[in-house]
């Protein structure tokens, strides 16, 4: 087995316990490559499909092309996907965009809180109707016990404090000073009620991994992704008010490897074009609240 | 493949304040495996709260932790060399945190442990050298930091080496090898300098490098702990698919499996996999999937085995070492819950055999209970049979942790599998029966009176097979002829006589326990007593037989033959007639004997 197979198993057993041991169980799609390769890892572990809801959280500020991919393979994949939202922020105008508030604020109103409370099933929650080929609203309420996410603990140092297996209280808080033990392949999965898991199956994968992984499973991802002409791509996908491109000529696979591995991006932050993350506590504040 | 690089776990212990994450914010920076501007911003940021610069700074990325100034958690780092790629684990040393040194260690290939030379050896440098071969790491490399506070002496080194070898080989570890180093003045990181001109061994780095690499498991036995079983029959697909991840071993497409400790038999029939050719084999490490030649009915938890070659043991007592780090106190008496490979099954502590304060290696046989940090061996009983192996033999399937109140608070090693011997559930009906007192009416004369003798009777099969039904039109019946028949649901046993077992314990063993000491009560008042179990397999009527003693047991399985060992009494098919099944029971209790055939 090369790296990548060994990622690859780790990550489907850490799926396939989650899957055991979580009665209600949900993975976020960001429709970024972190959780796109996660989902295609899901199907991987499940021989195929995908049994375990996929929420994504709509900020209503993606670019354009993340949704039309996402309802995409939703329908080919056949996927049980639902999404969220802050209504209450997007009608008041209560964002960064809007001019109401700073980035880090916006952040938490369209994306922490928003999650919170999906997760929660306090806010309406979204479902595909394969049928009809549109959402309509879901009518499971059930909080998300055990939440699937795809952070990499190579991404910045908060992550990497990160166990596969992880509580969070009520408040989705994260006490990372007092993080239960992880003995070889057997993780926390029991939790006491009100409370719930984040599972990480992507934690000991790189930003190297997870294209060379892309490539050679041929996984489709987003075309921002790549150089298309203007000598700029995203490295790294967000809303678009926040989320520059960098400069890059790789327009293929192979060159954002090589571009990675050698080339100019080998020594620049992964998140760097993330504005949010510049803004005084950064990350961190967000991720101690609930954040991705 | 496009890159068959190797990657290693490598983990970094040692005592608080002896310099671990030094030497990694050392490793970084020397190979240059930093994110462009980080040194410089870390180091601006000491520069503008006018305090120095240090290494470890590179790693406190949280602020938690620069507060403190100590690690919190162990934080991943990644870096490579021309050998491997490489991640970092840097375990705290505080002894406040051993369960996260723990969450690191047991990952890691290989142990760096950091000792300092001017400081000498502490109390958690012997912990963590007993952990990290406990917890499986077999290479261990000693790095004796801050050599400049010591004058880079040659002779404080040495004794230092022989001190801690000493102590090594008390827990018959064998360090790979001992390097001098100063990690904050770079000596004899990436490479030797002149300062210690009197070593000539590896460099950190080197050492790093000559550490071998995947554990040599494909030659081992097979071992396959069931995690799941798939069907996805929404999906229109009809496979059904034994999933998990192969421990060690290998195995092939038509080869013979034995499922344990259920004693089910078949054959691979296929491996299955996503978006891959097609595989005609499996071996250590990969999580795969098998179809088999026939229908048989296992459960996640089993441990699926090749019948031809070495088998592991089954059984419900062993005697294991432990470490225990949750926050209550590991105590007798108490229902815990093992997970050990796919298997999660309820747990007593039996017996403390003797405890060990890692510190000092003392042992102590007089302790009755494992505090947090201690460590000892203790005889543990499970509520049902599990498969394991012993770890000597086969390490990753000879390991189990102990889950208390929600947390992981303990994990261990099998040691020696002692289930011959009389098991915690055999001595109490033994002293239950021998202290059993009557009353002045023998059961003869209960039965004459009452027209029918006693009896526990027992409906099983899968959940839907309609076992209720029967079972309550049973009860009808019999007491429509007058009989003394008495139907429980279980449902209320939950509720009412088990409403002090908390819901999250595997408590299945002392709920089996209640269910067949009130069979054994109401037996004993002469009562027909009929109630419904779903799914029971050998085990689960094994035990209720014996609760029931001296009294009856007639078991009725409904639908698919799940059994190995247990011969239920009498077979329905699912989804007959209620009357029809009802007259087929009662025939079976004539030909018993249970009832008379005039009385009904």
């Amino acid at each position: 087995m090369d790296h990548l197979d060994k990622l690859e198993a780790q990550s489907v057993y850490i799926l396939r316990e989650a899957y055991r041991e979580f009665k209600n169980l949900c993975m976020l799609w960001s429709i970024g490559k972190d959780s796109t390769v996660m989902l295609w890892l899901a199907r991987k572990a499940f021989f195929g499909h995908v049994p375990i809801p996929l929420v994504h959280i709509d900020t209503h500020y993606k670019i354009p092309e993340m949704i039309e991919y996402r309802d995409r393979f939703a329908l080919e994949w056949n996927l049980n996907m639902i999404y969220g939202e802050n209504r209450e922020a997007l009608e008041g105008k209560l964002t960064f965009p809007d001019g109401n508030t700073d980035r880090i604020t916006c952040c938490k109103y369209l994306k922490s809180e928003a999650l919170k409370h999906t997760l929660s099933g306090e806010w309406p929650r979204y479902r595909m109707d394969h049928e009809l080929k549109r959402y309509v609203p879901d009518e499971g309420r059930e909080p998300y016990t055990g939440v699937i996410v795809g952070v990499r603990a190579d991404e910045e140092g908060s992550r990497s404090k990160e166990r596969y297996f992880s509580p969070r209280d009520k408040d989705n808080v994260w006490d990372v000073g007092d993080q239960p033990p992880e003995f070889w392949n057997q993780f926390k999965t029991d939790f006491s009620p009100g409370t719930h898991v984040r599972i990480h199956p992507l934690l000991d994968w790189t930003e190297l991994n997870i294209w060379e992984y892309i490539e050679r499973e041929r996984i489709p991802v987003v075309s921002l992704y790549f150089n298309q002409g203007s000598g700029t791509r995203y490295r790294s996908l967000g809303c678009y008010p926040c989320t520059n491109p960098v400069d890059s000529a790789a327009r293929t696979l192979p060159e954002i490897i090589d571009e990675l591995k050698s080339g100019r991006l080998s020594n620049i932050a992964e998140r760097a074009g993330r504005a949010q993350d510049s803004e005084d506590g950064g990350l961190e504040t967000l991720r101690r609240d609930g954040y991705m | 493949m496009m890159n068959g690089r190797a990657q290693m776990n490598i983990v970094i212990v040692g005592h608080v304040d002896h310099g671990k994450s030094t030497v990694i914010g050392r490793l970084l920076a020397d190979t240059g495996s930093l994110p462009e501007g980080r040194l410089e911003s870390v180091k601006e940021s000491c520069r503008r709260n006018s305090k120095p610069f240090e290494y470890a700074f590179l790693l406190d990325a949280l602020k938690d932790e620069q507060a403190q100034g100590i690690t919190i958690d162990m934080a991943r780092c990644f870096f490579n060399t021309a050998a491997r790629d490489y991640i970092i684990i840097d375990a705290p040393g505080h002894i406040e945190f051993l369960k996260n040194m723990i969450t690191g260690a047991s990952r890691a290939e290989a142990a760096l442990l950091v000792i300092d030379a001017d400081e000498g050896i502490q109390e958690n440098s012997k912990r963590h050298g007993h952990m990290v071969s406990m917890l499986g790491v077999k290479q261990v490399t000693v790095l004796v930091n801050k050599m400049d506070l010591v004058g880079y002496r040659e002779e404080v080194f040495e004794k230092l080496k022989a001190d801690y070898s000493a102590f090594l080989s008390q827990i018959k570890v064998t360090p790979v090898s001992f390097i001098p180093i100063s990690a904050r003045e770079g000596d004899n990181i990436t490479v030797l300098t002149d300062r210690m001109a009197w070593y000539r061994g590896a460099s950190v780095l080197e050492q790093l490098d000559r550490f071998s690499g995947d554990k040599e498991l494909h030659d081992k036995l097979f071992r396959f702990p069931v995690q799941d079983i798939y069907k996805f029959t929404r999906s229109n697909d009809d496979r059904r698919i034994v999933a998990g991840t192969v421990e060690s071993g290998s195995v092939q497409v038509g080869d013979e499996v034995l499922f344990l400790p259920s004693a089910k038999r078949s054959a691979i029939q296929s491996v299955e996999s996503f978006n891959t050719s097609q595989k005609l084999q499996a071996t250590a490490g990969e999580a795969t999937g098998f179809t088999l030649t026939t229908q048989i009915y296992i459960r996640p938890g089993e441990l699926m085995v090749k019948p031809s070659e070495t088998l592991p043991e089954v059984g419900t007592r062993f005697k294991v070492n432990i470490f225990w780090v949750g926050r209550a106190s590991f105590i007798r008496g108490k229902e815990y819950k093992l997970k050990l490979g796919s298997m999660r099954v309820a747990v007593k502590l039996a017996e403390i055999t003797n405890t060990l304060d890692a510190s000092d290696l003392s042992f102590s046989s007089t302790k009755q209970q494992l505090d947090c940090r201690d460590v000892g061996e203790c005889i543990l009983e499970t509520s049902r049979p599990i498969a394991f192996d012993l770890a000597f033999i086969s390490e990753t399937t000879g390991r189990f942790v102990i889950v208390d109140n929600y947390e992981i608070a303990g994990g261990g090693i099998v040691l020696e599998n002692l289930s011959t011997g009389e098991t915690l559930l055999q001595r109490h009906i033994r002293e239950r029966e021998n202290n059993w007192e009557k009353g002045l009416v023998q059961s003869e004369a209960r039965a004459v009176a009452n027209r029918h003798r006693s009896k526990f009777i027992i409906f099983t099969g899968a959940v839907g097979t309609g076992k209720r039904a029967v079972a309550k039109a049973l009860e009808e019946r019999l007491f429509a002829s007058r009989l003394n028949a008495y139907y429980l649901g279980v449902a209320n046993i939950d509720r009412g006589l088990d409403a002090d077992l908390a819901s999250y314990v595997d408590n299945g063993g002392e709920r089996l326990r209640r269910i067949g000491e009130l069979a054994r009560i109401l037996t004993d008042a002469g009562l027909i007593f009929i109630t419904t179990i779903d799914d029971a397999d050998d085990f689960d009527l094994e035990t209720l037989k014996q609760l029931n003693e001296p009294n009856d047991i007639l078991v009725i399985n409904m639908g698919e033959n799940n059994f190995s060992r247990y011969h239920p009494d009498f077979h329905l098919p699912v989804g007959g007639e209620v009357a029809d099944a009802v007259k087929q029971v009662t025939e079976v209790l004539k030909t018993k004997e249970i009832i008379i055939e005039y009385e009904i």
